[in-house]
């Protein structure tokens, strides 16, 4: 009778109070370089180190530049706030003895696409991070959320978060996408259903025959946006795909791999649990989405009319006039009326071996329109950036004019040298169309690496099918 | 320092989703310190140039069209909000900014999960009130500033003589900012029992402790 979440916050209960607060024990902790300088110093303060130092991974991803080449150091970082970020994580990880793996690490990458592929992320774990995407391991069938920088303190000095168990919702996503429409455009969907706040106070489980049939890669992306849905946790049942995806990245004996197998195969919900909110969504019928507005749920079918005052509610009008005014939407009446400036290949949404894939099958002896000022495509990790030059992607890419990047979170936010210039229209695989969020000004369009990258073959939005 | 009433005229933003990245943008994330954040406070719209870190408010360009630039809002502690404040990423940095601007509470219809927590680390009590009585806050607002009276001990938010407004939160987090209490000092009490749960978790879970 219990959810797959349930099940998770039962087995790392530590303790209970007499309010809705509870003591949960965290397995994983992943830091990075923005959300821990005040948490460690918070430490230092109190006198106290780690609670249980294997349980942290680290790494740079926010600030690092993209156009690094090999023998680049921290120090190298042009930018003087960047560089005291970053190098402030060096100084906090050697300090305190916790694995990082450095801006001059082979292995470096957007901390959600490294975790899973170096096998830190194991099924049943509860995993926290200063970051709110921490939402994609629960792909994993673990329970992972997004915390506060108090919390990142809090953890490290305890290993328990103190949090108050979420209401369960799930969503089933039935059937077969048609060509063209992939794991980014099924979880768009959902959140212009359900609105950005429709999964607020929810752990949203993701079932159906899609799920089933979806590689581990395409349930990251979906897990990754449930915080787009306001569901601080989103998660996906243990199954043989994602036990295959462990044995390969981990490296756990065959022992214990059997052993934790035992116990992994029981996070599932069971078939009587009851949950408190319930979407059935039909993928069969579902065409490519992108946002037109500044808010993840502003999303249309890509030939879809963007709306206008007199589709919305009442209350949600003035809403609409200020997003269509920020995105200088005054003269179009589909998104093919626009023309875009940049295009972005990247971001932990979307810089997965599986998405470079996607998105090189379709440009394939194209160019990149001239009207396009910059088409990045920026690997989510060292490794991925490995595997997708072993396949011969990153040629396709160069060869068609795109630029091949070294990992990071890159023009996903504008904290590092990868940014819009103001009224620059971008093209974005990213997971956030907010005002602002890919640099001043800037008008951010999300949408899948495929349909990102005939974006920028064409300049405008196309059709991908 | 204890507080146990917060006060003052009460500033109406009528917007829907603002998000942390609105309340401050990415920019400012790259100070390690924890406090000196006020002058970023909804930066993008609250000045009319582009900011840096560790510029000051009197070195920009004021929008006077923004609520927070004009009196007697300048000095609001209440900041008044829609639906789903704090949505987004997870930086705590929204609520120290909100704090830094000197806002002890801000009252909307839901709020975002992580933003939510964050805000009782930080001295920043967040109210969640019916879209009814959200209305009537704005309704009120829109004929004359408003001062109101938020009691934490009593959860209820008056304005003026006549109109109380309870609302709801758990005492707990209540607590902390009464008395602005310090969580990890707080768990460190229960240290035995996370003790007693590592050792037999670590027997029921060994790969995990490899
Ligand atoms: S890629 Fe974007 S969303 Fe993901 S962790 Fe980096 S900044 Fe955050």
């Amino acid at each position: 009778m219990k959810t797959l979440y349930d099940k998770l916050w039962d087995d790392h209960l530590v303790q209970t109070y007499e309010s809705k607060e509870a003591l949960v024990y965290i397995d994983r902790h992943y830091l990075h370089e923005v959300t821990s300088p005040q948490a460690f110093e918070g430490l230092r303060h109190k006198n106290l180190s780690p609670w249980r130092l294997n349980a942290n991974v680290a790494t740079p991803d926010h600030n690092v530049p993209t156009t690094r080449g090999d023998s680049f150091k921290a120090e190298s970082i042009e930018d003087e706030i960047s560089k005291i970020q970053v190098m402030e994580l060096d100084k906090n990880c050697n300090e305190f003895k916790i694995l990082q793996f450095d801006i001059e690490s082979k292995e470096q990458g957007i901390v959600h696409v490294m975790g899973p592929e170096l096998g830190y992320t194991l099924p049943g774990m509860t995993i926290v991070c200063g970051d709110s995407h921490t939402s994609t391991h629960g792909a994993f069938g673990c329970l992972a959320m997004g915390i506060g920088t108090s919390e990142v303190e809090h953890v490290l000095a305890t290993q328990c978060l103190k949090t108050s168990k979420l209401q369960n919702m799930q969503v089933l996503f039935q059937g077969k996408p048609q060509e063209g429409v992939t794991s980014k455009d099924i979880v768009l969907h959902l959140i212009k259903l359900i609105g950005t706040a429709g999964g607020t106070g929810h752990a949203i489980e993701f079932a159906g025959s899609y799920i089933d049939s979806a590689s581990m890669e395409s349930r990251m992306t979906i897990c990754n946006m449930a915080i787009e849905a306001g569901a601080k946790v989103g998660l996906i049942a243990v199954d043989q795909t994602t036990l295959n995806y462990v044995r390969e990245h981990s490296d756990m004996t065959q022992e214990d791999f059997e052993h934790a197998q035992n116990f992994w195969t029981t996070l599932h919900s069971d078939e009587d649990a009851i949950f408190n909110k319930k979407i059935i969504i039909d993928v069969g019928t579902l065409k490519p989405q992108v946002t037109w507005g500044t808010s993840p749920e502003m999303t249309v079918d890509f030939d879809e009319n963007i709306p206008n005052e007199s589709d919305v509610p009442l209350d949600q009008v003035e809403n609409l006039k200020l997003a269509k005014m920020y995105m200088g939407l005054e003269k179009a009446t589909t998104l093919k009326d626009l023309s875009f400036d940049r295009v972005f290949i990247g971001s932990c949404t979307n810089s997965r071996i599986e998405d470079l894939r996607s998105a090189a099958s379709v440009i394939k002896g194209q160019k990149v329109s001239s009207n396009i000022i910059e088409a990045i495509v920026v690997p989510g990790s060292g490794l991925v950036k490995a595997q997708a030059e072993k396949e011969g992607l990153d040629k396709i890419f160069e060869d068609a004019g795109f630029l091949w990047r070294d990992p990071g979170c890159s023009m996903c936010l504008g904290m590092n040298p990868d940014q819009l210039k103001p009224y620059e229209r971008c093209a974005s695989t990213s997971n956030r169309n907010f005002e602002g969020r890919q640099g001043n000004l800037g008008r951010t369009h999300l949408m899948s690496p495929m349909m990102a990258a005939l974006t920028a073959i064409n300049g405008i939005i196309t059709d991908p099918s | 320092m204890s507080s146990e009433i917060i006060q003052g005229v009460v500033a109406p933003f009528d917007r829907d989703n603002i998000d942390t990245d609105q309340i401050i943008p990415t920019e400012y994330l790259k100070s390690i310190k924890k406090f000196g954040f006020g002058d970023y406070l909804f930066d993008g719209w609250r000045y009319l140039d582009k900011g840096l870190l560790g510029m000051t408010s009197n070195q920009r360009e004021i929008n006077i069209d923004f609520i927070l630039n004009q009196p007697p809002f300048q000095d609001s502690q209440i900041l008044l909000a829609r639906d789903n404040f704090g949505c987004g990423s997870s930086r705590e940095h929204a609520a120290w900014a909100l704090r830094d601007f000197g806002f002890k509470a801000v009252i909307a219809s839901s709020f975002g999960d992580i933003f939510y927590n964050n805000c009782f680390k930080n001295q920043v009590l967040p109210i969640q009130l019916s879209k009814k009585d959200i209305n009537i806050l704005f309704e009120l607002s829109a004929q004359s500033p408003q001062n109101i009276s938020i009691s934490l001990v009593s959860k209820e938010l008056t304005v003026g003589s006549d109109i109380s407004i309870p609302f709801n939160v758990d005492d707990n987090l209540l607590n902390r900012i009464i008395h602005n209490l310090d969580d990890v000092d707080i768990t460190m009490k229960d240290k035995g029992s996370i003790e007693a749960f590592e050792l037999s978790y670590s027997q029921k879970r060994p790969w995990l402790f490899k």
